[in-house]
């Protein structure tokens, strides 16, 4: 890259760098005296203006307040994580402006001539455009995105809860004590177990029960004799076209047990005795693994037909004179090039249902309830137990603890998956 | 001719399971459609099909003294809109640097990109929750627009800046040469070019508050500042089966219009999802 040898008398770099540990000193020892003017000010506005917010969001995030009715720890917690972030934003800048010393000093030890003051001036623009244009976006993830599950993560260490809240009380950090109770207090540790047994149970089954229908009907309509495929496939899209939360409704409606359409007209007509629904967890979950089948087969149904329709018809010819039927057809052909082409998806659909919090809490709010359970309900998953344990119970920091949890279990699966997907493989992203 | 019969059998099977799907299908739109029609306010005792069927529920869902529903559904389309209005500029500005521009920085802001998208947005639901109630910014839109649009961000930047990509950079270079400045370049040369993608994305950044329930439910606590998932489900859980009739017209309103949207812009939306597909 550089084949100017480096005069070895000067050392400009060093010098400038060492310099601006003072910001902008180095760029005026490198004479470029706008920049230096401009690191300058940063510097000085950046501790004049932050000096106090450091201070005692710095106290405030180790001590958590002294004083009950004075102190209010959770205000204490969030200018704690404001001081963090805006020292690292500090960090940023500190760093980028003794890199930039140290580059001009080099250029200066080669022997480059300096930047004449328009040239300065265009680099500053030139080098500035991209920061100005991340600028709103990067400000909105750090607050609306970053800063949220910094607070989590924080949250998760404390004993923050509606009982043990400011201003009259001070939370404490209390290490791992939320993980440890979640695992050896019995009534946490079973409520954990019981809703996480059946977040496993109902991912794989409702998921799986989703694919295999919607890729078993994408196969059935494919057939090249069957007429009238547009009408079909419409039809077929029609649950996913409605918005999920209306449709899920409706069906906590159609399976009420005193009113409800299945009871009533559908078993009635049968002969058969209402079934209750919404009051047995059997029959709660077997309702809620059918509703989840009817609204998410439509996509799978979409993506299949999409591959299906891209496989060349010679496959099939080939292996009809090879006298395959029909199910070895499926075996070996259409199945795994639909699989292969439509894996990354269909993982997707398994972490969606994972944490498919509508259609759990929207059907029959996790209940029917159970005795003993820590404020879950029979068909509570993980994400709508957190819920209801931030909004019904109060119990902030064993939530917390729990979103830690899950949160990683989440994204354990997409790294998995991302490992083995275009964007990780990407030339010039690393 | 076993052939022949074989085919035959086999079309009629089809036929067969097709009809039972069209029936499992629209089974429950039928009843909806019934109930919204029937003229009591619950449904005990009804038949599907209500004899003396009635639009007297619509009338009292635009009666915006009786009811909030209008108010429902103008909250959820100012949110959807300014969710996405927002979420287009701010994704077309940054994909836009990150596919055009190495500067210092970039790297780790695609990988924190790469990580945040995998986070769930309401992994933050706790945190959300307080922190809205402490600034005040509870019950109010601004912080539900804000929220969404945070968690539109790292994704589809990453959509984005993949198509931004494949557009040639001479385009730019040409255009520099002639004395185009960046932000021409990026409003008159690249931003019709991307057009499509960002079709996509505001396709995408529309249909999530829409179609969210959880944060909403969360943020919003006074009646009329509800969207219309948080309102149709007080509609039913406030008082089951009481208000179901009502409730039952709501549905129909909602579910008419949004599956004609979506059946006309499902090319758009599956081609979006196909080559972005990395969340559900």
């Amino acid at each position: 890259m550089d084949k100017k040898e480096i005069n070895s008398n000067t050392n400009h770099r060093k010098i400038a760098m060492y310099l601006s540990v003072v910001p902008g000193a180095g760029q005026f020892y490198n004479k470029q005296y706008l920049k230096g003017l401009l690191f300058l000010i940063l510097g000085v506005v950046f501790i004049s203006a932050f000096k106090d917010v450091i201070n005692i969001g710095l106290w405030g995030i180790v001590t958590l307040g002294e004083i009950p009715m004075e102190d209010h720890s959770i205000f204490l917690l969030v200018q704690g994580i404001v001081a963090l972030i805006v020292i690292a934003l500090g960090l940023v800048i500190y760093f980028i402006n003794l890199r930039d010393a140290y580059k001009n000093g080099k250029r200066r030890d080669m022997g480059l001539e300096k930047h004449s003051i328009r040239k300065q001036y265009q680099n500053l623009i030139d080098t500035g455009f991209p920061y100005l244009m991340l600028t709103p976006g990067f400000f909105l993830l750090i607050f609306v995105v970053i800063f949220p599950i910094l607070f989590v993560i924080l949250l998760s260490f404390t004993n923050y809860s509606l009982n043990n809240s400011p201003p009259a009380n001070l939370v404490e950090w209390v290490g791992f004590k939320n993980y440890q109770d979640i695992f050896q207090l019995d009534m946490w540790r079973n409520t954990f177990f019981n809703v996480f047994k059946w977040t496993i149970i109902w991912t794989f089954l409702a998921t799986t029960l989703q694919v295999a229908v919607g890729m078993f009907l994408a196969v059935l309509v494919n057939q090249k004799e069957l007429k009238f495929k547009k009408i079909i496939r419409t039809i077929f899209i029609l649950p996913w076209a409605v918005p999920a939360f209306v449709s899920i409704l409706v069906f906590a409606g159609m399976f009420n047990n005193s009113f409800g359409t299945i009871n009533q007209d559908i078993l009635g007509f049968f002969g058969v005795d209402g079934i209750p629904w919404l009051t047995e967890p059997f029959w709660t979950k077997f309702a809620l693994i059918m509703i989840q089948s009817w609204l998410g087969f439509p996509f799978i149904f979409v993506m299949v037909t999409g591959v299906l329709q891209s496989i060349p018809n010679d496959l099939y010819e080939a292996a009809t004179i090879d006298g395959a039927g029909i199910w070895q057809k499926f075996k070996s052909i259409t199945f795994p090039i639909v699989m292969y082409a439509t894996a990354p998806i269909m993982i997707t659909q398994y972490t969606f249902n994972f944490n498919n919090f509508n259609v759990i809490f929207l059907f029959n709010g996790g209940g029917p309830s159970v005795v003993g359970q820590n404020g879950a309900g029979a068909t509570d998953i993980l994400i709508s137990w957190i819920y209801k344990l931030t909004l019904e119970v109060g119990q902030y920091g064993k939530a917390a603890a729990i979103t830690m949890m899950l949160s990683l279990i989440v994204i354990a699966v997409a790294l998995w998956q991302f490992r083995r997907t275009r964007a990780f493989q990407e030339e010039d992203m690393m | 001719m076993n052939m022949k019969t074989q085919k035959l059998i086999r079309l009629t099977l089809t036929y067969f399971m097709v009809a039972i799907v069209f029936v499992i299908i629209l089974y429950p739109v039928i009843w909806i459609i019934g109930s919204s029609l029937n003229p009591g306010n619950s449904l005990s005792g009804s038949s599907m099909i209500p004899d003396d069927a009635t639009f007297k529920h619509y009338k009292e869902l635009f009666n915006l003294e009786e009811s909030n529903y209008l108010r429902w559904y103008w909250n959820t389309l100012k949110i959807c809109f300014l969710t996405m209005i927002i979420t287009v500029s701010m994704i077309a500005l940054m994909a836009y640097s990150f596919s055009r521009y190495r500067f210092v920085g970039r790297k780790y802001g695609l990988m924190t990109f790469l990580i945040l998208q995998m986070i769930p947005n309401f992994a933050a639901l706790i945190a959300i929750y307080v922190l809205a109630s402490m600034t005040g910014l509870i019950d109010t839109h601004f912080a539900l627009i804000l929220i969404y649009v945070g968690g539109l961000l790292p994704m589809n930047t990453w959509l984005a800046k993949g198509y931004f990509e494949t557009i040639p950079k001479e385009l730019d270079e040409s255009a520099k040469m002639d004395g185009a400045g960046h932000f021409r370049i990026f409003w008159s040369i690249i931003l019709p070019l991307v057009k499509p993608i960002l079709a996509v994305i505001a396709l995408f950044a529309f249909i999530t508050p829409f179609t969210d329930f959880i944060l909403a439910k969360v943020i919003l606590r006074t009646p009329e500042n509800y969207t219309l998932a948080v309102g149709l489900y007080d509609l039913v859980a406030n008082n089951f089966g009481a208000e179901f009739t009502k409730f039952a017209a709501g549905a129909v309103l909602i579910a008419i219009p949004i599956s004609i949207v979506f059946l006309s812009l499902q090319r758009y939306l599956i081609s979006g999802l196909t080559s972005g597909g990395t969340k559900g």
